[in-house]
């Protein structure tokens, strides 16, 4: 039992911040049809710069985060606009391998500011332990299922609430409708871009509480694609259900079976969702005969 | 007359189907040719090492954009593929010692078949989730390699015997590089000629409308099929060849970053374009080889040297985006911009 209530709250967090990341990743494609495969180096500099700025330069954690999420929502709009903006209407596999060169880029970034020595990430959550139901779990993942239900219902309200939230909703449904209503869509893409820096700083802030700064974060952002895949690709709640089961699959598979097979099943259980289901739990069905 | 020519007319669908349809061609041809028996001459130990890399790059490269380039199917599984035919070959030689030429045999027709099954999602999927369902492919065949200790040897090394052909061992950089450059050429004749064939065609026709191809005969899922096998194929030559030059496997060489140069090459090169291929992973892998080479004119402990392997990588990525953003069809277009120019002076176009 006690295992178990570990296993849980161990899956359940890291699929809470897979979400989180999930999430960013949901909120490109569903606006612009763009795959972003940054997302991981996203997280990386989410970190880092939290880390820089509490570490380094001696700041109060939360005027660090503050100035994360401000780095975060600059460098996805810059990207928005210098990188995604020229390929619009370029074949699916140009739009892939941009984002791919950008978390290149992007990683080399980190190596050349920060190198490659993995970093204690400051204590502003607790990482004692407490006692749950017989078991002993760390309180800092408690904490970041916590602060991820928080983020997650903040994003859930700007969507059903805000005029910006409606006006991306509706670019995800149909662009031009949304045009003729006079919704920018150039606006809603970098904002979507923006969002999901933020989103990638919560979720890198919270990773590197749990398992340190270094470059196994970005390696963390891979996870996420089957994450949204079992989820659905468009689907908030996908991105949401979806880090959940996957982040339970890896915690039951390393306790229960282990062998490193925790590392392949969220692969291979990819590869199953695939094939049965393609557009996953949520996802809208596109059906197209061939 | 010469002045006014601004093109080549075909007769006949002979001359239309000519792989070279003019005499500059074969001058080219020629001095092509010529450059790949001189290199190895005037080439330092380090460059000749880079060739080699080179060499086999090519293969996989054409067998990479035979399936992304021309069939439309995106492959982020190239580095599990050719740790397929890198471990296929390695295994051969060193459990049954047989023949390296039946190790490479054995190398394409396993990768080929790994590739196939791992191509069946493309028949239900397209674009990201393919590319998506090929990511996975990669990271299960790695974790395969990495954890079936009684078949590949899990994280040790795999070490190999030097190569012996009919009596002769191969030994060092310039011998093995008539033997790269002879199946780099082999993989270059048959990827240019595999588009004048009816099979080459139905890979065209998928790529340009798969709905259309079907209604004029085209079986789509038969040829996504095929072109898996086929590219699967050119990719575990190249897994073979590595396995033989190198004489040494790890799993660290097939990682998800080996995928992700190769679809650099082609994406740099140009997709859907065997030359383009070549002059991509020409490209790829030298950009990083003569960064490293600048680095050692660099004295002490400068910026540049410190960093090399994160510079490395800032300008690879850059080059993929700045490719992408500026000239997404790659150098095969750049190329044929240049031949333009000059064919058509002093008339812009």
């Amino acid at each position: 039992m006690a295992t178990f209530v570990q296993l849980t709250v161990t899956g359940l967090s890291n699929g809470a911040i897979l979400a989180l990341a999930a999430l960013g990743f949901v909120l490109i494609y569903k606006s612009s049809s763009v795959i972003n495969f940054a997302q991981g180096q996203f997280l990386l500099i989410g970190a880092y710069v939290v880390w820089a700025l509490t570490v380094e330069a001696k700041l109060h954690w939360a005027v660090a985060v503050l100035g994360a999420v401000l780095v975060a929502i600059a460098l996805g709009i810059v990207v928005e606009r210098l990188i995604l903006r020229p390929l619009v209407g370029q074949p699916i596999i140009s739009v892939i391998m941009v984002t791919i060169g950008l978390s290149q880029v992007l990683g080399a970034l980190v190596l050349i500011i920060w190198g490659t020595t993995p970093r204690a990430f400051p204590e502003f959550i607790p990482s004692s332990s407490v006692d749950l139901l017989g078991a002993q779990v760390g309180a800092s993942r408690l904490w970041a299922l916590g602060l991820v239900a928080v983020a997650l219902v903040a994003f859930a309200l700007f969507f059903t609430r805000s005029r910006h939230g409606i006006a991306m909703r509706a670019v995800a449904d149909d662009q031009q409708a949304a045009l003729a209503m006079g919704i920018s869509v150039r606006r809603v893409f970098a904002l979507a871009w923006a969002l999901a820096g933020v989103s990638a700083v919560v979720g890198g802030v919270l990773l590197a509480n749990l398992v340190g700064v270094s470059g196994e974060i970005s390696g963390f952002g891979l996870l996420v694609f089957p994450v949204v895949i079992l989820g659905g690709l468009d689907s908030v709640l996908g991105a949401v259900v979806g880090g959940a089961l996957i982040g339970l699959l890896t915690a039951y598979t390393g306790g229960y079976v282990g062998g490193g097979l925790e590392t392949v099943i969220p692969y291979v259980a990819l590869v199953l969702i695939l094939l049965v289901k393609p557009y996953g739990l949520f996802g809208q069905v596109r059906i197209e005969r061939v | 007359m010469a002045a006014t020519t601004t093109g080549v007319y075909h007769t006949t669908y002979r001359a239309d189907l000519a792989l070279r349809h003019t005499k500059t061609e074969y001058v080219r041809l020629a001095l092509a040719l010529a450059v790949v028996v001189g290199l190895p001459f005037v080439a330092s130990p380090y460059w000749l090492t880079v060739l080699n890399q080179i060499g086999i790059a090519i293969v996989g490269a054409i067998g990479l954009n035979i399936l992304v380039g021309y069939t439309g199917q995106i492959s982020l599984g190239q580095g599990g593929f050719l740790a397929v035919g890198a471990y296929t070959a390695g295994m051969v030689a060193t459990k049954t010692g047989a023949s390296p030429l039946l190790g490479i045999l054995a190398a394409v027709l396993v990768t080929a078949a790994v590739g196939t099954f791992f191509g069946l999602p493309a028949l239900r999927l397209k674009g990201l989730y393919l590319a998506i369902a090929t990511l996975a492919s990669q990271q299960i065949i790695i974790w395969v390699v990495t954890h079936w200790e009684f078949v590949t040897g899990g994280v040790d090394a795999l070490v190999l015997e030097p190569v012996t052909i009919f009596g002769w061992t191969i030994t060092g950089d310039r011998e093995w590089y008539w033997v790269i450059a002879a199946f780099a050429g082999l993989a270059t004749v048959v990827g240019t000629n595999l588009f004048r064939t009816g099979v080459g065609r139905a890979f065209v026709a998928i790529r340009d409308q798969d709905i259309a191809a079907e209604v004029i005969g085209v079986n789509p899922a038969r040829y996504k099929l095929l072109a898996f096998a086929v590219s699967s194929g050119f990719v575990g030559l190249a897994g073979a060849l590595t396995a033989y030059w190198t004489q040494i496997l790890t799993w660290e060489r097939f990682t998800l970053d080996v995928s992700i140069l190769y679809l650099a090459m082609i994406i740099v090169g140009g997709l859907g374009s065997i030359s383009g291929a070549v002059y991509g992973a020409a490209f790829i892998i030298a950009l990083p080889a003569y960064l490293q080479q600048l680095s050692l004119r660099f004295q002490g402990d400068s910026f540049f040297v410190r960093n090399l392997p994160a510079l490395q990588l800032l300008i690879f990525g850059a080059t993929i985006v700045l490719f992408l953003v500026f000239e997404p069809k790659g150098m095969a277009r750049i190329w044929q911009r240049m031949k333009d120019y000059f064919r058509l002076w002093p008339f812009r176009y």
